[in-house]
């Protein structure tokens, strides 16, 4: 379906018209427990992407000697080995960031998103394919990361990457964004707000939507 | 009776306060995509709970025996190959892969099993069955077990293992069934057309996961209950 798109049109296609998290609904387990700081959100960000494009370029180039039935298997193991590199290199280099990330690492294995790359796209097109293919959904998941690492620790603690922006007298800071529950209500409302957005844009300017579409298929 | 207020504990900690998909956020994934009927949450959940057990207690052998440092069998390989004293390798290393790997297996032969002696029950779970190969939720119930088994002087026994997993899993069950029945009524309120699907799914989880947060601190409540029975 697919297979006539340039590289770039995969890459730009992977950040916004099909972002992971907002439109696929993809990785929602790193997405909801890592973002509580915008600084364990970016850690788990690059780990993502060294894990997606290394898994999406072996698989691709490894694709001519995979037996339908056992595709999905090859694919958890050449990602359980990335994220074992992954895990040793974050433990030995940002040991306290290692910690604080703790299960979140290893649980990169099954992150539907890396095995759904490496089934929809890494598995059926070329070396320069997967690879776009690979940094679009990166980036996308890191956006997707980014935004809702900020809104809760810019609104639960008043502080970006640990920077204090919002003044701590004049922000009491609602503690329940970095708790659990946070996580659910900030990405439930940043959906909608994602959703609302996206049909109002189509409803102004059908024309455009159209040419997506048409890209698309 | 200390073994008994042990378990007793791990099962509070792990159904209800730590609960895997509200505390720790595993299992997102079915969790929005399979609770739209009551009857399907329910199947989901126990075959999660299902696969959970088995899986984590393969894993528990596998690391108990050749994986955790100062395991008997690398340790029997090295000695039998001629090598003195100490095993001079970790195969922690190893442990991702081996556990992705027993999962995988796991749910291979029960989807196989439950195929050839329960049919009826095979028909209900459907395409769900394969997919809990890739729940978060039973590989981090692994990697938990595997946590406790790295200090050879605090080894966590097989049986509380055991209950840790089924424990999880009764927590996942719990969580999606209630979470089926408030979605089964929202089909029937006007909710805004953004929110629809997902985003007031969400909403919703992220009240439960408040809710649930109510049970914080149960756990010392009852040891401290307990304690004179110890």
């Amino acid at each position: 379906m697919s297979s006539d798109l340039t590289p770039m049109e995969r890459f730009i296609r992977g950040v916004i018209p099909e972002n992971p998290v907002y439109r696929q609904l993809l990785g929602l387990c790193p997405i909801l427990a890592v973002t509580n700081g915008v600084a364990t959100a970016m850690t788990m960000a690059g780990a993502t992407a060294f894990v997606l494009i290394c898994s999406n370029l072996l698989i691709s180039s490894i694709r001519g000697l995979l037996k339908p039935h056992l595709r999905i298997l090859v694919f958890t193991l050449t990602i359980a080995t990335f994220v074992t590199i992954v895990d040793k290199a974050l433990a030995a280099y940002l040991y306290s960031m290692s910690k604080a990330l703790g299960p979140y690492i290893p649980l990169i294995i099954v992150n539907c998103l890396i095995i759904a790359r490496c089934e929809m796209c890494a598995s059926k097109s070329s070396l320069p394919h997967a690879f776009m293919d690979g940094l679009g959904n990166a980036v996308g998941f890191a956006l997707a990361l980014l935004s809702i690492s900020t809104v809760r620790e810019l609104l639960g603690a008043g502080t970006w990457f640990g920077i204090q922006i919002l003044p701590q007298s004049a922000w009491p800071g609602w503690g329940v964004l970095v708790l659990p529950p946070g996580a659910f209500l900030t990405l439930g409302i940043l959906l909608a707000i994602v959703e609302w957005y996206s049909k109002r844009k189509k409803t102004s300017a059908p024309e455009t939507s159209t040419s997506t579409e048409a890209s698309a298929a | 009776m200390d073994t008994f207020i042990t378990l007793l504990l791990l099962v509070v900690s792990w159904a209800l306060i730590n609960n895997v998909l509200l505390h720790y956020f595993v299992g997102a994934c079915p969790f929005l995509g399979v609770s739209k009927r009551v009857g399907t949450a329910f199947g989901m959940g126990m075959a999660v709970t299902f696969v959970m057990t088995i899986a984590s207690m393969l894993s528990w052998i596998f690391t108990y025996f050749i994986l955790r440092p100062h395991a008997p069998v690398p340790q029997w390989v090295w000695e039998l190959s001629g090598g003195a004293g100490d095993a001079p390798f970790d195969l922690t290393v190893l442990s991702y892969l081996l556990y992705i790997f027993v999962i995988a297996a796991s749910v291979q032969f029960v989807e196989m099993y439950v195929r050839k002696n329960f049919p009826s029950l095979y028909k209900a779970f459907g395409v769900f069955l394969p997919l809990i190969t890739t729940n978060c939720a039973i590989l981090f119930i692994c990697l938990e077990i595997s946590k406790r088994l790295q200090d050879p002087l605090k080894l966590m026994p097989i049986y509380e293992a055991l209950t840790m997993a089924v424990a999880a899993g009764f927590g996942f069950a719990i969580a999606i069934t209630l979470m089926a029945g408030i979605r089964e009524e929202l089909e029937l309120c006007d909710v805004p057309k953004p929110l629809r699907g997902a985003g007031i799914a969400l909403i919703v989880a992220g009240i439960m996961a408040m809710a649930f947060m109510g049970f914080a601190g149960v756990e010392s409540g009852l040891e401290r209950a307990l304690s004179q029975f110890r």
